[in-house]
Formats: C-alpha cells, structure tokens, sequence
C-alpha cells in the first residue's frame, strides 16, 4: 500500500508541477518556461509535499497519542497557537530581521499549543471535552491574533495577514523550503522512531508505561516533533485545517488501526491531499484563486461532522 | 522463586493516607488475591507493586530491589500488569492486541514479528482457548472475549509477576471461573500472581494467599480459610457475613447490611 501511496504522491507532484495559467510551461521555451517551473511550480510542489506530509503525520501522532480520532492540529488549535506566534515575528520585524524566525515562532507556538492542552485534558480523554478545549484554544489564538492585527499601523498588511492565515502555498520559493524542511524532517524522524510506544498506548496509560513506555517523557518528544511539524508547516502555510484529520481516518482500517503503522500512510494521504487540493483551487472557476485552506475546510469539515456522529456511535465513545 | 514485597508502605493523596504502613509479601507460585471495600486503597496498593507509583513512606520491592526505582524496561519484562476494564482504545485484530505485549522484548507492530515473539503470542492464545480470536476484530467480540484477549495479553509478556486488577470484574460466571482458572493456572507454573478481587467467593475458591485491606490499613493477611471468616471481614466491610461451606470451602456471603461508618 506504502508504494502505491508513494506513486500517487509522485504522479501528483508531476501534475502539479505542470499545472496552473500556462499548463505545461516547459513548452514555452527554455527561458520563460523553465523559470515558471524552477521558480513557481517546483517550490510549490515540494512545499506541497512537505506540509501535507507534516499535517497528516501530526494528525495520526495526535490522534494515537490522545486516543481520540479526532484530534488535529487544527481542530484541537494547535495550528491557531502557531499562526498567532508566527503573526507575532511579523509585527515584531523578527521575521524580517533573520530568516528562521517565522519557522521557530510557528514551532514555539504550536508546541506552546499542545501543552496547555495536554495539561489541561489527560490522555484518553472523552471527545467532548477534547473538543471543547480544543475550541477555547482557537478562540484564545484567534482573539490575540485580532488584537495584533488591531495594533498593526498598515491596514494593507492587516488584509495580507488575513490572507495567509487563510492558507496557501502559492508563491514561495525556495527560501520558504529550506526554513521548513529540516524542522519537518527531524520531527517526522522523532515521530517513527517512538511508534513502538503509540502502540502500546492503545492500552491507556498505566497498562502502555506497565509495557516500559515512559510516559512523561514520550509526551515530551511528541510535543517537540508535533510542533516541529505543524509549526513549521503552519509558519510557511498559513493554517490548513484538516488534513491531520482525513488523513489517518483514510488508511486506518487497512493498516488494523495499529497507530504505529498509521503513521507513514499518513503522511503519504498527507502529501495526497494537500498536493490535489492545491492542484484544484488552480483548475477551480473562481475569479481568483481559491485559499488551500478554505478549500480543505470545505471539504474536511463535513468529514469531521460524520467521524463525530460514527464516533457517537461506535464504542470508542466515551 | 520470585518474591514480590513492601514494607511499611505509605501513600497519601493530598491530606487523605490511602494506604498506611502495608507489610505484606506476595510469593512465586501462588495466586494471592487482595479483597476489601470499595475505597480501601486495592488498586493504589497493585499500581505501587507494579512500580506505576512511588509511595510516601516505606518501599515495593522485586527480588530485593525497589520496583518504582527499577528500569522501565527491565520492569516490564518482570512485571506484567492487567488495569481494571482494560480498555482498548482501537479496534485492533485480536492477534495485534496480544502483540502488545511483547513490547518489552521489542516487538515492534509495524514490522514481521520475530520467531521467538510470533511463538509467545501463540502459546498465550492457546493458554486462554484466544486461537480463534486472533484474526477477529476486537470491537466484534463480546466483552468475555475480549477479557480473554486482554488475559493473553498479559500472559505473552511471560513476566515472572503478573498483577490484574479486578479481572472478573463483569464477567459473566462462566468467563470469570475460566479466568481464575487461567490464573491458577499460571500461579502453578511458577508465577506470582497477584489480583484485586470483590468476588469473596472466587476468592475463597482460587486464592492461596488472601490479604484483606480496609481504610488504607492491612486488617489480616493469610490463608483464605484464615481471613475470610465472618470475625475479621465482617469489621472491613461494615456487614455480617454468614458462610456456606461447598466441597469444604467456606464461602463467605454478605448477609445482614449493617453499615455506619463508611470508612469501616
């Protein structure tokens, strides 16, 4: 299944590399066509591939972690908490003043995020009240990301910010890739080499430490490699809600919803569908292009309401 | 033998002292069961043996060595515990769950097991009649079966202690003598085994060594015949006992509700 994920990842990195106003640029001869793929297509198709790898694999960490299937950086507001600092370094002149700043404040806030929800609900904890907090914490981030946004001097930059918290990958460069692909990288690497004790928290708690599983320190590796991940991804994204949500629900059945062995096709779903989302706002009729994360929104908040009403329904409501 | 001990054991939660003073040891080769109200510190005192736990006073040991000080790893490969309810937060195949554990001896689920892993997951399903369940989903069983997986579970670790909290705990009568049969029947092989229990007469019937605790204190430890007599757990329960005594083993029933003070 890995390798025929792994294709359909490569085959839409492809298309969208060919994809948007001049279709097939590389027709256009070699100078125009090769800068719109080198400098347009090509960050856009990596960045793809990275944010969505990174959202999808901290979908299925969260969601192994707190044993709830619905957990998501976007929904419990981890994505909101990275916006908020990564808004902060823009105002601040961090941003501009030193190039890893925008990634490191995106890491700090969406680590900031997990904890005072993690200290806040236990693990294993019933879907309302993870959902509730989850819907204090974005209220919180959103509320002081409009009191930053009130302070800005420029309503020029009022209006750019709103866009980006919208969500996209258009126009980056290579820049943006190089400041998030370390990050996402090293908490991917942290993620996989903990999976062993994802597992054994399918048992709750004291039965997973009783299996040698540190529990406190576990927490503390997935707060780091969760913020790495969504931090990262939000600070050159914007926030893109959903795809840790789909994700993990995409493949579970076929992997035995064993959380270790959700994690990579995860993050291959991941890379799935941010690499097709992006491709349709560029093929979509709208009069301009469509944000990436209003387009998942669009198609991943019906999907949160029918995993909360089979959740409802399945045993694994609590 | 494994031997599994404390020794003047403490543990508070916040001004309430859950367990003052337990002096109790528990040997390889025997079922030991600990009964006593609703309240009375079970559960803390298994979690502390486990190692899940530090006291406030006093010690858990293993063989001489501080449970709650031992490696993480090597403790687990000693100790294999069962927590009350024993959810299961995943539908997982049957198979899977048993898997878990083999954690300790690392197993790792995402990838073929082992020979030595594959050949404990099977003796474990064999051991509980779980062979059947294996390729079965978990959330398609009824709740006995699932008991039974939980149990094979435990048993795959081939721990030298295995410690299970409430395992009968609503179960219906058929599953609850096969567990304590499969519980016995692993206290025989050398294991110390050591369970809560509120079923008293399951206790009276399986155990080899039964401790009786009542508010946080140890109020006798010993034989079966020796602590569940009307005189010493009719004081630890706040009720009169009578017993009924079947193939010469005196079954302890609740008789007469005579309850004032809740702390017993």
């Amino acid at each position: 299944m890995k390798t025929v994920l792994a294709l359909l990842v490569v085959a839409l990195f492809l298309v969208s590399v060919a994809t948007g106003p001049a279709w097939w640029p590389w027709r256009l001869g070699e100078q125009v066509g090769w800068s719109i793929v080198l400098d347009l297509r090509l960050p856009r198709a990596v960045l793809g591939v990275l944010v969505g790898a990174a959202l999808g694999l901290s979908g299925a960490v969260l969601q192994a972690w707190l044993r709830n299937p619905l957990a998501e950086p976007g929904v419990i507001g981890v994505s909101a908490c990275a916006s908020f600092a990564a808004v902060c370094a823009f105002y601040s002149g961090l941003a501009a003043a030193f190039a890893l700043a925008l990634p490191l404040a995106g890491i700090l806030g969406a680590a900031v995020g997990i904890a005072a929800l993690m200290s806040a609900v236990r693990a294993g904890t019933g879907t309302v009240s993870l959902l509730l907090m989850g819907i204090a914490i974005n209220a919180i981030a959103a509320a002081l990301i409009s009191l930053v946004l009130a302070l800005a001097p420029n309503p020029f930059a009022f209006q750019e910010i709103w866009l980006w918290l919208a969500g996209s990958i258009a126009d980056r460069d290579l820049h943006h890739i190089l400041v998030s692909a370390p990050f996402i990288v090293v908490g991917a690497g942290i993620v996989l080499m903990n999976r062993r004790w994802l597992d054994a928290l399918s048992l709750g708690e004291d039965a997973a430490r009783s299996l040698g599983v540190d529990t406190r320190r576990l927490g503390l590796w997935l707060t780091l490699a969760v913020g790495l991940m969504a931090g990262a991804a939000t600070a050159v994204a914007g926030m893109v809600g959903f795809v840790g949500l789909v994700a993990p629900h995409l493949i579970r059945a076929r992997v035995g919803f064993k959380p270790g062995a959700t994690l990579v096709p995860s993050m291959l779903v991941g890379a799935i569908l941010v690499l097709a989302a992006d491709i349709a706002v560029r093929v979509l009729p709208t009069s301009y292009e469509l944000q990436l994360g209003v387009f998942t929104s669009l198609v991943g908040a019906p999907f949160l309401v029918r995993v909360i009403r089979r959740a409802q329904a399945s045993w694994l409501a609590t | 033998m494994t031997g599994l001990a404390t020794h003047s054991l403490v543990r508070r939660r916040g001004e309430r002292t859950v367990l003052d003073g337990i002096e109790v040891s528990f040997a390889g080769g025997q079922l030991s069961a600990i009964v006593g109200p609703n309240g009375a510190g079970k559960t803390t005192l298994l979690r502390l043996l486990a190692g899940l736990d530090s006291p406030d006073g006093g010690e858990a040991v293993l063989d001489g060595g501080r449970v709650d000080r031992l490696d993480a790893a090597a403790r687990s490969r000693r100790i294999a515990y069962l927590p009350q309810s024993a959810a299961v937060y995943w539908p997982l195949l049957g198979c899977d769950l048993v898997a878990l554990g083999r954690l300790p001896h690392g197993a790792d689920l995402s990838r073929p097991l082992a020979p030595t892993d594959t050949a404990a997951i099977d003796r474990a399903l064999a051991r509980v009649g779980g062979t059947p369940l294996a390729a079965r989903r978990i959330d398609e069983l009824s709740q006995g079966e699932r008991a039974r997986l939980a149990l094979a579970r435990v048993l795959a670790t081939e721990a030298d202690v295995i410690l299970a909290d409430e395992p009968v705990a609503n179960l219906d009568p058929a599953y609850a003598l096969e567990a304590m049969t499969l519980l016995e029947a692993e206290a025989a092989r050398g294991v110390c085994v050591v369970v809560c229990l509120h079923d008293l007469g399951l206790t009276a019937r399986f155990a080899d060594h039964v401790v009786l605790l009542a508010a946080g204190r140890m109020q006798a430890s010993g034989s079966p015949a020796m602590v569940l007599q009307p005189g010493v757990i009719d004081l630890a329960y706040g009720v009169g006992f009578r017993t009924v005594t079947v193939d010469g083993i005196a079954q302890p029933i609740a008789w007469t509700y005579r309850r004032q003070n809740p702390s017993g």
